[in-house]
């Protein structure tokens, strides 16, 4: 229907619309602009140093390992965190969409999502509590199974994916729940009066029909998983130095920005290259 | 009941109990007399009588609370009217303006909240709680688009058509039928507005001065620099207060949760 707005009703959609994406254009999409092109200085164009334009930022990435080293491993910090919320998120889901009926199901729905719209700093912190050497849980551990028994979990990789499946579990519960509970429960009972097994129904019906939502979860976890920095800091100690953990440094630490903007904008990349492959996934995991 | 159906119902209860467990606990040590978490369990509202006489801590929640207020009533104007403007009309580059909601939500806050940082630096606005604000808008603005957008799927667009026949003026379309029946949506996006300034760290991380800075950001230096108690109970008053305020908006807001 494209063209078939007359002149008032386009000067009332344009007045309506200007001040959002006017203010996304400002807070959003300059600031990235300005991102890709401040990766291309020698030095941030603030104080009296010359300023070049240069590629050795994104030299120091493709040129040194470190870089390259450490992005692989927040993509495989990644992979683990997403592969854990699917493993623990899914089955949830299918016991929330298709055997928990009425008042229940809606309340236990908002109680599996309630955590997801609280802080989530706040949320690192308490595994931290949960977690340090002497802590609850080795209290907890000694009262069970008494002896010498130490998790000593906190500041290891491991507490890092506790915390990170912690924050982002309830985005795969999320969107798998919205697609399995559209799947039609008179196609499920078909397919048993037909005398498909229990397995067969899940592996060959439910699955395929949900897989969009469980997709999109997944990459709604992915994402933020490999740009993440606060969750190792807290929960990593030494072994918490990701490439998200490197970009922060850059810009509240080291004070390298141009540095930091190339390693930004390579993540930017990384996650746009992600987005646009599943794009097609996601568009139908959303509707 | 057979096997499969108990087995399911005990991990649904074991996921519960990881997801609340930690935050369960955090409470509980809120209220633990020894300032290095040590058991035995010695109850004492210490902490909290503490948090009463920190001042950086109220200075900086009280800026948090003022800053998501700002932000609920900006984001929620522009947002509303933006959402009403997409479904009103049909103009050429309609489907791009909707696409380009999703950055925001889709990049992760690291890259979105150092580009701010880069760019708010260049023009001069610099660090500092007007920063914070511009950054908290622009994040929230897409959530308010959707989810009053989500209300508005269901409105019967042929009401403001009658109220137009009638003689009533676009404006007194809009505030007279439009709003009264998208107003839970917009009141729900208000609330998710107001969740996602709250509770905002990494954005105002980069863009909060030193020492001047929001309660998140408080928090995670004092976590950084050694674990505090006082830090324990703000948590836990975040965290209920946080959880109070989903609970409101699920009054309003159905997440699909019911058929």
């Amino acid at each position: 229907m494209a063209g078939t707005l007359s002149a008032g009703d386009g000067r009332r959609a344009a007045r309506l619309l200007a001040p959002a994406y006017l203010w996304l254009t400002l807070a959003v999409f300059l600031p990235l602009s300005a991102m890709l092109f401040f990766s291309f200085l020698t030095a941030a164009p603030f104080g009296d140093k010359p300023v070049e334009a240069t590629l050795s930022n994104y030299r120091a990435f493709f040129e040194t390992s470190t870089y390259a080293l450490l992005l692989w491993k927040s993509i495989k910090l990644g992979l683990w965190v997403t592969g854990a919320c699917i493993l623990i998120g899914y089955p949830c889901a299918l016991v929330l969409a298709k055997q928990i009926r009425g008042r229940a199901r809606e309340a236990l729905f908002l109680l599996v999502i309630l955590p997801f719209w609280s802080n989530s700093l706040v949320r690192i912190f308490s595994w931290a509590i949960v977690l340090r050497g002497n802590g609850v849980l080795d209290r907890a551990l000694d009262a069970v199974w008494p002896g010498d028994v130490r998790l000593a979990l906190m500041f290891t990789p491991a507490a890092v994916v506790i915390g990170l499946v912690h924050s982002y579990l309830p985005y795969v519960i999320l969107t798998s729940y919205l697609a399995l509970q559209a799947i039609d429960d008179d196609i499920v009972e078909a397919a048993r009066s037909l005398g498909a097994r229990r397995l067969t129904i899940l592996w060959r019906l439910v699955l395929p029909l949900s897989l969009p939502g469980l997709l999109a979860g997944a990459v709604l976890v992915f994402v933020p998983v490999v740009g993440s920095f606060m969750e190792p800091r807290i929960l990593g100690g030494r072994f918490g130095t990701y490439y998200g953990t490197v970009i922060e440094d850059q810009f509240v630490a080291v004070f390298n920005w141009p540095l930091g903007a190339a390693l930004s904008f390579i993540l930017l990349a990384v996650v746009l290259l992600i987005l646009g492959v599943s794009s097609p996934v996601l568009r139908r995991g959303m509707q | 009941m057979n096997a499969l159906r108990i087995a399911g119902l005990i991990w649904l209860g074991l996921v519960l109990v990881f997801l609340y467990a930690p935050i369960l606990v955090m409470a509980a040590m809120s209220f633990n007399a020894s300032p290095f978490y040590q058991l035995p369990f010695d109850f004492s509202t210490r902490w909290y009588e503490d948090l009463a006489s920190n001042t950086a801590i109220r200075t900086a929640a009280t800026r948090s609370v003022l800053i998501a207020l700002a932000v609920t009533v900006i984001a929620t104007a522009l947002g509303t009217s933006a959402a009403l403007a997409l479904f009103r009309y049909d103009f050429p580059g309609k489907r791009i303006l909707q696409v380009l909601l999703f950055p925001p939500i889709a990049i992760p806050w690291l890259i979105t909240g150092t580009a701010m940082l880069i760019f708010f630096f260049a023009i001069g606005v610099g660090r500092g709680t007007p920063a914070v604000l511009i950054g908290h808008v622009a994040l929230a603005l897409p959530y308010v688009i959707v989810v009053v957008n989500a209300r508005l799927v269901s409105f019967d667009r042929t009401l403001e058509e009658a109220a137009r026949a009638l003689g009533a003026n676009p404006w007194t379309v809009t505030r007279r039928v439009t709003l009264p029946w998208i107003a839970p949506g917009v009141v729900a996006g208000a609330l998710f507005a107001f969740a996602v300034s709250f509770d905002q760290f990494v954005v105002s991380y980069f863009l909060a001065k030193p020492g001047d800075s929001t309660l998140p950001v408080l928090i995670y230096t004092s976590i950084r620099k050694g674990f505090t108690p006082e830090i324990n109970a703000v948590s836990t008053l975040i965290i209920v207060g946080s959880m109070a305020l989903m609970l409101v908006v699920a009054r309003f807001f159905s997440f699909g949760g019911h058929r």
